[in-house]
């Protein structure tokens, strides 16, 4: 229930007394209602589900955020290379599911 | 596409697992709550990447699999009438109903439409006012401020021949039944991301203090799911039990507040009946009184319908994690993604099509599974 | 980019200009229908079969001409207009393809009309020329054809049925039940393209883009891919309806073998990958109208892939992956995080969703 895409507001118009935005999506355009976010300004990214924007997508915790997942685990890698080696890489064509049981 | 190509780093997701692995030294089983993670998770085989103790279970997190059977029937004798034109979102129209789904009655001569958005219901309605158009207001909370918002726009422009046929669903209260279900395994949380962008959070410490549950509000992409169940292990680890924002450039505590007030005014709460599992106390949403008019339930008499579900179906124990898909008798037998008894096999994320599909070729080399 | 029929000179008594919609009588073998094949059909399609106007064409082959490929297809398309092409395109280029992948030289084309009462002749004019431009591209002839008119409400528009014969060379042996383990899995170019271009103009779906529909003749594409070596392509198949995970799924099975494939060698055009997220869909199911995947013994691959690279149709095409003794009859792709996921056939058509 949760197909929500991000997007970048383009334009903003009104449409039977509702805000509306032209947004975004990688190169496909649109037209999105605006009336629950209504902060929003063209530039901003929003999230869109089912043509609403949902919300605006706080561009300074999305870099944080990724600067983070960046650093994960790198520190580990520096200081630990048998480690890493000794985590091998799963066997080609091979489909491993922890979850299903072996069939008997 | 900019925040969304970002979060799917393959190398980076090999690093979070691996610190999920670090983290990890006893057996959790961890449920999210969301179609949506659901598909990422097996689209992406994030599962994979996570080390044997870790069992994530799949809970009743689609609209698909839980829209009560009674209301499938009803929007299939809706959708069957002559003069009324169907609009639904792509995902219920291979729902079976007791006998037949959207598409049979397609077949048979019915307007059944799929749409991207409600409002394009509601602007069918305008184009077309001597048919009536009913759209299928399924989903969880992230859902139905789309479908307040559509019924009020219908109320504005005078559209009388539009009406909505409504099973909203709500995330707290099934939360709340399966910590009480007996049996039941679940030691954590991930909470639906756009759910919790629509509701905020605030509907969650009392359930996770109440059932000493961590819950981690999560996103979708591959980072964004390998680090909520990062969060959530560290928390399970520590014996540790709140409730943390993993998806932060989404999600704010209060939530959206417009939308929350269009909720109140478009909706109140009800019981509903999550298909398979039973009536969950107060966990629906239905039209309020004052737009009974546009409530398709009341529009066309649909009672005394009788519903059959297949006495072979478990999905409800799929669902609440009880079982796994392959433990059901009818499992690959009498239901198969061709023939599905149930909506936990017609959805491709559904975990019984997933386990199907998946089971047909499973090469287990992790030893000590929990089973 | 195409002529409409001149009507400006033409004889009485009932000059099709007379006729801005399509009428039943045009579809009747009387005076109407002959117009419409006289004026409009055998202007566009041009050549001296059809033009003898006989019950059927008769063709002559070139000698040593041993075995015969055949294949027919029929166009339904809604809109009959979609960006970067028509039903009038897909039904010539459609049947092209077909005999194509069987290694094959299409020649010839048969087309047969179903078009219900009220279309604009207009549209029809411009669906005609467009499949006279196609197949003259495709170096093909369009020989004999058919017309009837169904009544309003009975039809899309128009319905095009096409069906076409070529000559399979000796030495050829392409099918779906050649693919062998170790052979690589070759793409032609990117995917989604034509699906997610008419999605974007569908009621209920549509999306301002700029996704064009890869609507093309494979045909000099495959001769190209012949010509480094006939004997090191065991299979050839352009995927159209139900996608690339169709077509590996139809192969594997007919083959009984398994089909490995690396998600991050998969070519998507950037705007076709956000159309389908912005709609919930797979671009390994949505239809093409102009690629191919090629079943390549291994130690060919490389070559091939440089003649497919040299040539307009295959410039940005790839070794997505092989074929495996493993998990026979299944389709399976490593995801771009290091995951695997099974990729199954497609029980009808692809919807978009919101879950």
């Amino acid at each position: 229930m949760c197909l929500g895409i991000p997007g970048q507001v383009k334009q903003i118009y009104e449409q039977h007394g509702a805000r509306m935005g032209k947004v975004n999506f990688g190169g496909i355009v649109k037209d999105v209602c605006l009336e629950y976010v209504p902060e929003l300004v063209v530039g901003d990214y929003t999230i869109v589900h089912v043509g609403f924007a949902l919300t605006k997508i706080d561009e300074a915790s999305a870099q944080e955020t990724l600067k983070l997942f960046h650093e994960m685990g790198l520190l580990e890698e520096e200081l630990e290379p048998e480690a890493k080696a000794a985590k091998a890489p799963a066997p080609e064509s091979c489909y491993v599911n922890p979850n299903i049981a072996k069939p008997t | 596409m900019k925040y969304l190509n970002e979060f799917r780093d393959g190398e980076i997701a090999q690093r979070m697992a691996g610190e999920i692995r670090q983290l990890t030294t006893r057996p959790w089983a961890i449920m999210e709550v969301c179609g949506g993670q659901t598909h990422s998770i097996i689209r992406n085989g994030i599962d994979q990447l996570l080390p044997p103790e870790i069992e994530l279970i799949h809970g009743p997190g689609c609209p698909v699999c839980v829209t009560p059977l009674e209301l499938i029937d009803k929007a299939l004798a809706i959708a069957a009438l002559p003069d009324v034109i169907f609009c639904s979102f792509g995902d219920m129209l291979r729902v079976p109903g007791s006998e037949k789904d959207l598409f049979r009655i397609k077949s048979e001569g019915g307007d059944v439409r799929v749409v991207y958005s409600p409002l394009d219901s509601v602007n069918i309605a305008r184009e077309n006012p001597n048919r009536r158009v009913v759209f299928f207001g399924i989903g969880f909370e992230t859902t139905a401020p789309a479908n307040a918002m559509a019924v009020k726009w219908a109320h504005a422009q005078g559209l009388e021949n539009f009406s909505m046929l409504v099973s909203h669903v709500l995330v707290p209260p099934a939360i709340k039944a399966i910590m009480e279900s007996p049996g039941n395994r679940v030691q954590a949380f991930l909470a639906a991301g756009h759910v919790c962008s629509v509701m905020g959070l605030w509907q969650y410490p009392p359930l996770a203090e109440r059932y000493r549950t961590p819950i981690v509000a999560t996103g979708f992409e591959p980072l964004d799911v390998l680090e909520g169940i990062r969060r959530t292990v560290r928390q399970l680890e520590a014996g540790e039990a709140f409730v943390e924002n993993a998806y932060a450039r989404a999600v704010t505590f209060e939530g959206n507040k417009p939308a929350q007030a269009m909720l109140a005014e478009v909706f109140e709460t009800c019981d509903r009946v999550w298909r398979g599992i039973g009536v969950i106390p107060q966990s629906g949403w239905r039209l309020s009184a004052k737009y009974r008019n546009y409530d398709a339930e009341y529009c066309f008499d649909v009672s005394g319908i009788q519903t059959t579900e297949s006495p072979l179906c478990m999905s409800g124990a799929v669902l609440q994690g009880r079982i796994k898909p392959h433990q059901c008798p009818a499992f690959d037998k009498q239901c198969t993604p061709r023939n599905p008894l149930g909506a936990t096999m017609v959805s491709s994320e559904g975990a019984c099509a997933a386990y199907y599909n998946y089971g047909r070729f499973a090469n287990v080399e992790n030893p000590g599974v929990a089973t | 980019m195409s002529t409409l029929p001149d009507f400006t000179h033409w004889a009485c008594p009932l000059p099709l200009r007379d006729y801005p919609n399509v009428v039943i009588g045009h579809g009747g073998g009387g005076k109407l229908g002959a117009e419409l094949v006289e004026h409009l059909f055998v202007p566009a399609f041009r050549n001296d079969a059809l033009e003898n106007l006989g019950d059927s064409s008769v063709i002559e082959f070139a000698r040593g001409a041993s075995r015969l490929a055949l294949s027919t297809d029929s166009f339904v398309v809604r809109p009959l207009f979609f960006p970067g092409g028509s039903i009038g395109e897909l039904a010539v280029n459609g049947t092209v393809n077909d005999l194509a992948m069987s290694g094959a030289k299409p020649l010839y084309l048969t087309a047969g009309f179903i078009i219900e009462e009220g279309l604009p002749m207009q549209q029809l004019g411009e669906i005609v020329n467009r499949m006279a431009e196609a197949a003259r591209q495709a170096g093909v002839l369009i020989v004999t054809g058919d017309t009837k008119v169904v009544d309003k409400g009975h039809g899309d528009g128009v319905f095009i049925n096409t069906a076409g014969i070529g000559i399979v060379p000796d030495g050829i042996r392409i099918g779906p039940q050649f693919a062998q383990a170790g052979d690589a899995v070759i793409l032609s170019g990117t995917i989604g393209d034509h699906g997610m271009a008419v999605m974007s103009v569908r009621e209920g779906l549509a999306f301002d883009s700029l996704i064009q529909s890869d609507c093309a003749a494979l045909n000099n594409l495959v001769e190209a891919m012949l010509a480094v070596d006939p004997s090191a392509i065991h299979v050839l198949r352009d995927p159209t309806r139900g996608g690339l995970a169709s077509s590996l799924n139809e192969i594997a099975v007919r083959s009984q073998v398994g089909i490995d494939i690396d998600e991050r060698a998969l070519p998507v055009m950037p705007d076709v990958q956000s159309a389908c997220e912005l709609l919930g869909m797979d671009p390994i199911y949505v239809a093409n109208e102009g690629k191919l995947v090629a079943f390549v013994a291994k130690d060919s691959a490389e070559a091939v892939l440089a003649a497919m690279r040299a040539h307009p149709l295959g410039q940005q095409a790839a070794i997505i992956g092989k074929v495996t003794h493993q998990h026979a009859g299944m389709l399976v792709a490593r995801t771009a995080i290091g995951g695997s996921r099974v990729i199954p056939m497609q029980l009808g058509e692809q919807l978009p969703r919101i879950c």
